[in-house]
C-alpha cells in the first residue's frame, strides 16, 4: 500500500515557476536597457547565464546533488541576470564571468546551495568585483551608447581597445565627482541641466531603465510573489534621507526623485532586497530590512567612495536579517494583545 | 443577511470539486455482507463490549457501553448475529487494529424497541446521558462525544452557539446534501442544543458555495419559527475549522492551545451532529448510520446513507470506481489520509471516501530546499511561520518548534498546498509533535523513576540512621556494663584471676567472648524495649503502676526486665 501524506491537492506552484516569473518581471527593465543604453547588455546576460549554468552544474555534481532538478529551478539564471544588470554594460567578459563564478560557487554553493545562502549572491559578486577591479567596475558609457552591436561585442570580448569615450561614470558617480571637484562652487541645478548625462530626471536613458524595473516589480507584487513591505520601506528610507538633506541644502544634495531613478535603487527595491533567502521574512522584519537598506544605500552612495551603495547596504542588512526576523515574530492567531 | 462577518488570516482556495457528488439525492446503501463495528469511535474511553460471538442483535441494540464520561455507546447498525468480538484494522492512518464487533446481518433490519425522549421530564443531565447512551458524537471529524460539550464553562456566559455547516474541504458534500434534504431535523437538533446551552445567539454558518443548502436551512428555520441566523460565509479553506468559523462569525479568536471554545463563550457543533442528536431525541434512534460522500475517481459519485461498520471498499463500489483507482482517501483531500487497509470499516467520523488515482492526484514533485519565500506563512490560518517550524523540526530542535507554537498548528495543510518547493510541511509538524509527546512521556517516566529512586535512597538513609542510633545506644550500654564488671572484678580476690588465666587462657578467652555476646544481647533487648513508655505523663505512669499491681495480684507477673539476663546468664554455665 502506498503512503503519501495529505494534502493530496496541491497548488500549481514550483521554484522554477517563481524564478521564471522573476525573470519575466525583469524584461521591461532589460528592454529599456537594451534600447536606450545599448544592446551590449544582451551579450552580458548571455555570458552571465552560461557561466552561471556551468558553475551550477559543476557545483551540483561536486556536491552529489541531482542535476536536472536543481538546474531547472532557474535560481542560477536569476542570479546571473542580476549580475549582468548591475555590472557595467561594456565590462570585459572575464569580469562578468568572474563575478558570476564568485556568486554561484562561493556565495551560493559553499554556503549550502539553494535556500541556504545568507548573502544575496549577485550582490556578493558586485561587491567582490568592485573591490577587486574598481576601475573596470566604474567604467560606464558616458552617453547613450550609439555604437553598433558588433563593436560593443568586440569591446566586451577585448578585441577592440577600451577607448576613453566608452568609459565614463554613472550619473550618480558623475554628480558626486562634479560636486567634489566643484568644492561648493557647483550646484546641482547646473549639473542637472546637462541632459546628456542626467536626462530628464536622473540620468539619460538610465531613468527609463529604472522605470522598467518598477513596472516589473509592481507586476511581481500584483502576482503576490513579493509583498509590498520591503520595496516600500526601501524606497521610503531612500526618500526620507535624501528628502531631508535635499530640503536642507538643495544645492549640494540631489532630490529624492534623482536618487530613486538613478543607480540600482529600483532594481534593488523590487528584485534584490525582496530575495527571500537572504532577506527578512516577517512583515515587520521586511519593513526594517528595507528601510535600513534604503538609508544605508543612500549614505554609501552619497558619502562613500563607491559609485553606488545598494550592494553594500543589502549585504550589511543580510547580516542582520536573522536577528531582525527573530525579534519581529508576528503574534499568532488567538494571541494578539497578549504576551506569547 | 446583514450579519457582520470577520476575516481570518491566510487560507487557500483549492478547486472544490463538489459538483461531482452533489448533483443527486442521498441514496441508501444496501446492507453489506458483514459489518465490522469498532468499539472505539470517539475521543475518550473505549466502550466495553456487551455482546459476544453467537449473540443475536437487533438494529439499534447497544453493543458497547460508554467507558467513562468522555465516551459514547456503540450500537448494532442492523439486526443479525455477532460473529466475533475481535481485533480488526481501524480506519486510521496508523493501520493499527482495535476491538471490533463483527455482525452478520440477517437481512431483516429489525429494530429494537425505541421511541422519542420525554424531554419535559428530563433534566439537562438526563439529556446528556440520553445522548451518550445513543452514541452521539461529533460528526465533523474529531468525534468528540456531544454530551461533553453541552455545558457552559462556569463563569463564562454562553454567547454563541454555532452550527458548523461550512464544509470547506474540497470534494465533500455530505453536509450539503443533508441540509438540502433534512433541514427540518437539523433545526430541531439545533434547538435541543440551544435549550441545553441557553446561548444569546444561534448561528448556522454555511460556505456560500452551497446556495441550495442555505435556502433549505433558511426555509426550515422560518418554518419552525426559530430565531437562528443562517449565515453564508465566504468560501475559503479552512473556514470550516471550528476556530476559523468562530472568528468569521463572531470576531473572537480562540487560541489554538485553548482546548474548549466554551471558555470563550462559544460552542460549535457540526451540522450532522445536530441531525443525529435529533434522530436520537426525537425518534430514539442511536447513531448507527451516517451520510458518506463517495467521489473522486468514480463513475457515479454521490452521497449514500451508510451503516457504521460497512467496509470501505464495499461501500465505494456503489460509486463504481474507475479501474485505475489505486487507493481510498478517507476524509477530504486536504486533511484526510489514504487508508492503509481498504477493508477497514467506516466509522461515525467517516464523512467522505475519495477514490484515489494518479490521474486525479498526481504524485508530488520531488522535495526542493526551502527558499523561505513565506508563501506558507501567508497561507497559515493560525498565523504561524511554517518555514521556521520546518527548519527547526528538520533539525530536530523541538524546543524551538514549541517556541514557534507548533501546537497551535491545526494541520489544515494550507502550507503544504502552497509550497513551491513541494515540502510536505504538515508531515514534518506531525513528526515534531509526536516526537515531543514521546519525549514528554519519556521524561515523565524518567521523573517518576527518579522520584522512586530518591525515595528509596531516603528510606535507606533513614533506616541506616535508625540502626546507627540503636548501635550507639548498645555501645553505650556495653560500656556501662563493662564499667560495672570492672568494678566487680576489682572487689574480687586479686590472686584468683591470674591463676585462672594462667591455668587455661583459651578457656578464659572463650568465657570473655561469651560474656561479651551476652552483654550485646542484653543491650539489644534493652534497646528493643517499647519506647512509648519513655515519656509518660504522671497520670499515665500512675495508671500503669496500677495495672502492674493488678497483674501481680492476678499472678500474671511479667518477668522484671533484668530477670531475663540473669537466667540466660546462668544457662551457659
Amino acid at each position: 500500500m502506498m503512503f503519501a501524506p495529505a494534502p493530496y491537492l496541491l497548488k500549481d506552484a514550483s521554484v522554477s515557476r517563481v524564478m521564471t516569473m522573476v525573470c519575466l518581471a525583469l524584461i521591461p527593465g532589460i528592454t529599456a536597457y537594451a534600447w536606450l543604453v545599448g544592446p551590449a547588455i544582451l551579450v552580458q546576460l548571455v555570458i552571465a547565464s552560461v557561466t552561471a549554468i556551468a558553475a551550477e552544474a559543476a557545483m551540483l555534481k561536486l556536491r552529489g546533488k541531482p542535476l536536472a532538478m536543481f538546474l531547472s529551478d532557474g535560481s542560477a539564471i536569476v542570479t546571473a541576470w542580476l549580475i549582468a544588470l548591475t555590472f557595467p554594460p561594456l565590462a570585459p567578459w572575464w569580469l562578468v564571468v568572474t563575478g558570476t563564478l564568485f556568486a554561484i560557487v562561493i556565495a551560493k554553493h559553499l554556503y549550502g546551495g539553494l535556500g541556504q545562502n545568507p548573502f544575496n549572491p549577485a550582490m556578493v559578486a558586485f561587491a567582490a568585483c568592485i573591490v577587486s577591479f574598481p576601475a573596470l567596475m566604474s567604467q560606464w558609457p558616458s552617453v547613450g551608447l550609439q555604437m553598433p552591436l558588433l563593436d560593443q561585442l568586440n569591446v566586451i570580448l577585448g578585441l577592440a581597445p577600451r577607448v576613453d569615450a566608452l568609459s565614463g561614470a554613472t550619473p550618480l558617480d558623475a554628480m558626486k565627482t562634479a560636486l567634489k571637484l566643484g568644492e561648493g562652487q557647483v550646484d546641482i541645478a547646473h549639473l542637472l541641466a546637462n541632459q546628456d548625462i542626467y536626462g530628464n530626471f536622473a540620468g539619460r536613458g538610465w531613468e527609463w531603465v529604472a522605470v522598467g524595473y518598477l513596472l516589473g516589480g509592481l507586476w511581481l507584487w500584483q502576482r503576490k510573489l513579493i509583498t509590498w513591505h520591503a520595496p516600500l520601506a526601501f524606497i521610503g528610507g531612500m526618500v526620507l534621507i535624501s528628502g531631508v538633506l535635499w530640503l536642507y541644502q538643495p544645492a549640494s544634495f540631489a532630490s529624492p526623485l534623482f536618487h530613486l531613478l538613478s543607480g540600482g535603487t529600483l532594481l534593488g527595491a523590487f528584485f534584490i532586497i525582496t530575495d527571500p533567502v537572504s532577506g527578512c521574512t516577517t512583515p515587520r522584519g521586511k519593513l526594517i530590512f528595507g528601510f535600513c537598506a534604503g538609508l544605508l544605500a543612500y549614505i554609501i552612495r552619497v558619502f562613500g567612495g563607491f559609485p553606488d551603495g545598494v550592494a553594500f547596504a543589502v549585504l550589511l542588512m543580510n547580516l542582520s536579517a536573522p536577528l531582525i526576523d527573530q525579534l519581529t515574530q508576528p503574534r499568532i492567531f488567538g494571541m494578539k494583545g497578549k504576551q506569547s | 443577511m446583514l450579519a457582520k462577518l470577520f476575516k481570518f488570516y491566510g487560507g487557500v482556495k483549492p478547486p472544490s470539486n463538489k459538483t461531482l457528488s452533489n448533483q443527486q439525492p442521498i441514496r441508501p446503501a444496501p446492507l453489506p455482507s458483514r459489518l465490522v463495528v469498532p468499539l472505539h469511535q470517539s475521543i475518550g474511553g473505549t466502550p466495553r463490549p456487551l455482546v459476544q460471538a453467537g449473540d443475536p442483535v437487533l438494529k439499534g441494540q447497544k453493543i458497547g457501553e460508554a467507558d467513562g464520561w468522555i465516551s459514547a455507546a456503540v450500537h448494532a447498525p442492523t439486526s443479525g448475529t455477532v460473529v466475533e468480538v475481535a481485533m480488526h484494522v481501524r480506519p486510521h492512518v496508523s493501520g493499527l487494529e482495535s476491538l471490533c464487533v463483527v455482525i452478520e446481518p440477517d437481512g431483516k433490519d429489525e429494530w429494537i424497541a425505541h421511541g422519542p425522549a420525554d424531554r419535559a421530564a428530563m433534566s439537562p443531565a438526563d439529556i446528556c446521558q440520553f445522548l451518550q447512551e445513543h452514541g452521539i458524537v461529533g460528526l465533523g471529524g474529531a468525534g468528540f462525544p456531544t454530551h461533553g460539550k453541552l455545558k457552559a464553562t462556569p463563569g463564562v456566559p454562553m454567547a454563541e452557539l454555532i452550527i458548523n455547516a461550512a464544509e470547506c474541504e474540497p470534494y465533500i458534500t455530505c453536509d450539503d446534501l443533508l441540509m438540502r434534504e433534512r433541514a427540518d431535523d437539523i433545526v430541531r437538533g439545533t434547538a435541543v442544543f440551544r435549550d441545553m446551552l441557553q446561548p444569546t445567539r444561534v448561528i448556522i454558518g454555511i460556505e456560500d458555495n452551497k446556495p441550495e443548502a442555505i435556502a433549505a436551512m433558511q426555509k426550515a428555520v422560518e418554518a419552525q419559527g426559530e430565531a437562528f441566523a443562517v449565515v453564508p460565509v465566504p468560501t475559503l479553506y479552512p473556514a470550516g475549522g471550528a476556530k476559523q468559523l468562530i472568528r468569521v462569525l463572531t470576531g473572537k479568536e480562540v487560541p489554538g492551545a485553548m482546548r474548549s471554545t466554551a471558555d470563550m463563550g462559544v460552542q460549535v457543533f457540526n451540522v450532522g451532529t445536530a441531525y443525529a442528536a435529533w434522530r436520537a431525541i426525537g425518534h430514539g434512534e442511536p447513531l448507527i448510520s451516517r451520510i458518506v460522500t463517495l467521489t473522486g475517481n468514480v463513475r457515479s459519485a454521490g452521497n449514500v446513507e451508510a451503516l457504521i461498520g460497512t467496509p470501505m471498499d464495499e461501500l465505494l463500489k456503489l460509486a463504481e470506481p474507475n479501474p485505475d483507482t489505486d487507493g481510498i482517501i478517507m476524509g477530504g483531500p486536504m486533511m484526510g489520509f489514504l487508508v492503509p487497509n481498504e477493508h477497514a470499516p467506516i466509522v461515525k467520523t467517516s464523512n467522505c471516501l475519495i477514490a484515489h488515482s494518479e490521474r486525479l492526484f498526481p504524485p508530488k514533485a520531488p522535495e526542493m530546499p526551502c527558499i523561505r519565500c513565506g508563501a506558507c506563512a501567508r497561507a497559515c490560518p493560525h498565523e504561524l511561520q511554517p518555514f521556521e517550524l520546518y527548519w527547526h523540526a528538520r533539525a530536530k530542535d523541538f524546543g524551538k518548534t514549541q517556541q514557534y507554537h507548533i501546537f497551535d498548528c491545526i494541520e489544515c495543510g494550507c502550507c503544504s498546498f502552497v509550497c513551491p518547493s513541494r515540502i510536505p510541511l504538515v508531515q514534518y509538524f506531525r513528526f515534531a509533535k509526536s516526537e515531543i509527546w514521546a519525549r514528554e512521556k519519556e521524561k515523565k517516566a524518567a521523573d517518576e523513576a527518579k522520584q522512586r529512586f530518591e525515595f528509596k535512597q531516603f528510606r535507606e538513609e533513614r533506616e541506616k540512621a535508625e540502626k546507627a542510633e540503636k548501635l550507639a545506644k548498645a555501645a553505650a550500654a556495653q560500656a556501662a556494663k563493662k564499667a560495672a564488671e570492672a568494678a566487680a572484678a576489682s572487689d574480687a580476690p586479686a590472686t584468683e584471676q591470674p591463676a585462672e588465666a594462667a591455668a587455661d587462657p583459651a578457656e578464659a578467652a572463650k568465657k570473655a567472648a561469651i560474656a561479651a555476646a551476652m552483654a550485646r544481647a542484653k543491650a539489644q533487648r534493652e534497646a528493643a524495649q517499647p519506647k512509648n513508655t519513655d515519656e509518660l505523663t504522671p497520670e499515665q505512669a500512675k495508671a500503669m503502676a496500677e495495672i502492674e499491681a493488678r497483674r501481680q495480684q492476678a499472678g500474671i507477673v511479667p518477668e522484671p526486665a533484668d530477670a531475663l539476663p540473669a537466667t540466660t546468664e546462668a544457662k551457659p554455665e
